[in-house]
């Protein structure tokens, strides 16, 4: 029973990381109507960015997080005004292309600053706290779940209460209309990329605090966040985070019956099955 | 350097892009026929090599092996397994749209990769498969380079020659015309879910095909070499720029971008030599040259997306339907 | 001197040409139809005043500047809406959201107008908060209208707006345009139902294959027998 459970903390601590990412890849799919294959990268130089804080330049952890958040955000705007925004008009295809290209070059950037080695942010064990039965909780693995929450809540009050929240809503729904209302949709692409830039950040962040910081760590996760999305419902972002919850728990209760190494072929299974049986997701998103 | 070496660099320069240009005309197909985005061109090229290795490769007390059989079986069976995993895919995603198809291409790429792996009593895991066989083994030094590079040659005019033909066929036509309007193909009667995964699994079919040749080129082949940074993304730079679409730009794009990898690792050696790289950067030779290469991607994405030569549809007169 | 006008306008949505030459306006006050066979480039004429469209030759005016070139967000700015004919509402977003959504240029308190629009349409103010995608066509109908009077404009263009609606709804939709211009808001309008529309226009349009056929009052079109004879019923 308490291994079940144990694996149950660690199916919520995978699935609120892959939610993060996952409600990134939504907004964009809703709001620029591409598939954002660097989106895993984005994650990975998030957490590169944390590691040039504490490590480099000896910052505490938090102000590190916001300086990583930052950057990544300014990244993704960069990226998106010399690369995406200009290919716009072509076809989703090609974006999606183009970003495969962006992600490589995002990894082999980090891989080349600093390195193809593991890294850690901080050296040394810290002790769990274990509870009754033997049940054991790592302190980061809370500030992992209740960070990724409350960054949820954050995103969810601005797109329910402010006024360029709901024009991002708006946007994903019916970006025409949008437009004929006077609604400034360059400024609401803008608003995208920092939002999606600034959640992938601390998704990486904390996968480099749950296990290690990696050149690779991102794209290894850039299956299960589309999984997540997918299964879901594309475009749409609370649909993201049931199906991260879902993939995270199932990855890790996998291990129960299949060895370890094939977790990413869970999160593609429940894909295909998804794709296949309900391709609009759980609750019904867009077909792209 | 010598004209021997020079001439062995050249003969080793050209059967590598060999190897490539009959995986981009596989991808051509896919791509450029079909418009479907298989980034999973790993899978079809590792399961080609995996395939050969183990049934031409010598017994082993690890791992599956000893058939011992012939080379050009082992082509064959490369091809057929390669096409199998493809036909199971294909019938499976057949109907998704190019973003979801690209998605499920990788993971099935990452799956294929897992199992290469860890199953070792299939491929030896990690350690890889050695010692398979060529069939210039006997041959040595610059003779066994120049017969199997001619045998390479060989296999790129005919897969060459049979794209060319399939291009101006009835079939690909029916193909062209469900790019452009899938529901009109369908009314006239057509079964359009035949023609995608007929595409689908032929194209990987010969990515199998250029799998087995490389795994008879080198040798040894292990996971890490169908990483797919190496084997998928290459091979998609290699398609746009030559031309997507067309395969006599699928073989320019071969050649050229392998020259381009190639000549930027000699480069990198120089430059780190004079001391102008910084030496962080000299031992990252290879991913420096990853960052390169996508560089270059995004740069003919936003110049000259078409490619160095351009798609070009049949003459009016094959529009005869 | 007209509020809104268009002048020789050529163009279409890229390859050949859908208008060839259609000419109107439309004045303080008034209600103006466009009516015509299916083809007739109607849609394509409103849409082509509003930016939506390739103008290739003529010209659009707006209380005499010239607004051929401008976007649609542009135009929004001065005073002309637009209510498309299908997928003309946020479906995600609620009844109140969607009228946020059509004031999102404003700067000013708009909650008056929101009032105005809740009058105009009483089911609206029932159901603000219910999803825009769940209401019935009449009702998504009433959001679309109401979203594009946010911005008080001058002219309110409506493609079909009583299109695949039930004849209550008709009935219902065609009195609130009257109220809207009642009140000051000029209103060109693409009809299929011609023959409720005409009866309702100060003046009309009859576009046949992208150019002018006929212009007159509105009861006069009704009269006139070759109209009668391109629309029985309707």
């Amino acid at each position: 029973m308490i291994d079940f459970l144990q694996i149950v903390i660690y199916g919520i601590v995978l699935g609120s990381i892959i939610a993060l990412g996952a409600i990134g890849v939504s907004l964009i799919f809703g709001i620029l109507r591409f598939a954002h294959f660097a989106h895993g990268d984005l994650m990975t130089l998030g957490a590169y960015f944390a590691l040039a804080g504490v490590a480099g330049m000896s910052m505490p952890m938090f102000a590190a997080f916001g300086l990583a958040l930052a950057a990544t955000a300014l990244v993704a705007i960069g990226i998106d005004r010399a690369l995406y925004s200009r290919l716009q008009q072509v076809s989703p295809i090609i974006l999606l292309i183009s970003s495969v290209g962006v992600a490589l070059m995002l990894r082999s950037l980090v891989q080349m600053i600093w390195g193809p080695d593991n890294q850690v942010y901080e050296q040394g064990i810290t002790m769990p706290w274990v509870f009754a039965g033997g049940l054991r909780i790592q302190p980061t693995q809370v500030m992992i779940v209740g960070g990724a929450a409350g960054l949820m809540l954050l995103l969810h009050l601005f797109l329910q209460h402010t006024r360029f929240g709901k024009a991002m809503r708006a946007m994903s729904d019916n970006p025409d209309l949008a437009r004929l209302s006077g609604i400034n949709t360059e400024r609401v692409v803008i608003l995208t990329w920092i939002i999606a830039g600034v959640l992938a950040a601390a998704a990486g962040i904390f996968l480099g605090m749950d296990t290690r910081l990696h050149p690779i760590m991102g794209w290894k996760l850039l299956l299960p966040v589309f999984a997540a999305a997918i299964f879901g419902g594309i475009g749409k972002p609370y649909g993201a985070v049931a199906g991260a919850l879902v993939i995270g728990l199932a990855q890790e209760m996998s291990t129960l019956v299949l060895p370890a190494a094939y977790k990413p072929a869970v999160a593609f299974a429940l894909m295909v099955i998804i794709l296949v049986w309900r391709p609009t997701g759980i609750f019904s998103g867009k077909v792209l | 350097m010598e004209l021997s070496g020079l001439f062995s660099y050249f003969v080793f320069f050209l059967s590598m892009a060999s190897v490539y240009a009959v995986l981009v005309l596989g991808l051509n197909i896919q791509w450029g026929y079909n418009g479907q985005l298989n980034i999973g061109v790993a899978a079809f090229f590792a399961v080609g090599a995996y395939t050969t290795a183990i049934v031409t490769g010598p017994a082993s007390d690890n791992y599956l092996g000893g058939f011992g059989l012939p080379f050009l079986v082992g082509l064959l069976l490369a091809m057929v397994v390669a096409g199998l995993l493809a036909l199971v895919i294909g019938l499976i995603t057949v109907n998704l749209r190019s973003d979801y198809l690209a998605i499920a291409t990788i993971g099935i790429a990452e799956i294929v990769r897992l199992v290469l792996k860890n199953e070792a009593w299939l491929t030896n895991g990690v350690r890889g498969i050695s010692s398979i066989p060529s069939p210039f083994d006997e041959l040595s030094g610059i003779a066994e380079g120049m017969a199997y590079l001619a045998i390479l040659l060989v296999f790129v005019g005919g897969v060459y020659w049979t794209c060319q033909r399939l291009f101006r066929s009835p079939w690909a036509r029916v193909l062209r015309a469900i790019r452009a309007n899938e529901d009109a193909v369908r009314a006239a009667g057509k079964n359009v879910l035949l023609f995608r995964v007929e595409a689908f699994v032929l194209g990987s079919m010969f990515m199998g095909l250029g799998g087995a040749l490389y795994a008879h080129f080198v040798g040894f082949i292990s996971p890490s070499a169908f990483d797919p940074m190496f084997a998928t993304f290459v091979v998609w730079v290699m398609l746009i720029a030559g031309g997507s679409g067309n395969n006599r730009g699928a073989l320019l794009g071969a050649v050229v971008i392998w020259a381009v990898w190639t000549m930027s690792s000699s480069m990198i050696d120089v430059l780190a030599d004079t001391g102008l790289l910084p030496d962080q950067l000299a031992t990252q030779a290879s991913t420096l040259r990853i960052f390169l290469i996508g560089l270059l991607l995004e740069i003919i994405l936003l110049t000259r997306r078409e490619g160095l030569l351009p798609e070009r549809p049949p003459k009016a007169i094959d529009r005869a339907d | 001197m007209s509020l809104l006008t268009a002048e020789e306008l050529y163009g279409g949505y890229g390859g050949g040409d859908i208008l060839n030459g259609v000419s109107m306006h439309v004045d303080a006050g008034e209600i103006v139809v466009i009516v015509g066979p299916n083809g007739a480039g109607k849609s394509t004429a409103m849409k082509a005043l509003f930016g939506l469209v390739n103008v290739r030759s003529g010209r659009v005016t707006f209380r005499d500047e010239d607004i051929t070139r401008l976007s649609p967000d542009r135009i929004v700015g001065r005073g002309v809406c637009y209510v498309p004919q299908e997928a003309n509402v946020f479906p995600s977003l609620s009844v109140l959201e969607n009228l946020e959504m059509g004031a999102f240029i404003r700067k000013d308190d708009y909650s008056a107008q929101i009032e105005r629009v809740f009058e105009l349409f009483p089911p609206l103010k029932e159901k603000r908060g219910q999803a825009a995608g769940t209401l019935s066509g009449g009702q998504r109908q009433m959001v679309a209208i109401g979203r594009a009077l946010m911005l008080d404009p001058s002219v309110l263009m409506l493609d079909e707006p009583t299109a695949g609606l039930s004849p209550k709804f008709i009935d219902l939709i065609f009195e609130r345009i009257q109220e809207v211009n009642a009140s000051g808001v000029s209103i060109l309008m693409v009809e299929q139902n011609a023959r409720h529309a005409l009866s309702l226009a100060d003046r009309g349009y009859v576009l046949v294959l992208g150019a002018n056929r006929h212009e007159d009052t509105g009861p006069n079109l009704l009269a006139d027998r070759e109209v009668a004879e391109m629309f029985l019923g309707g």
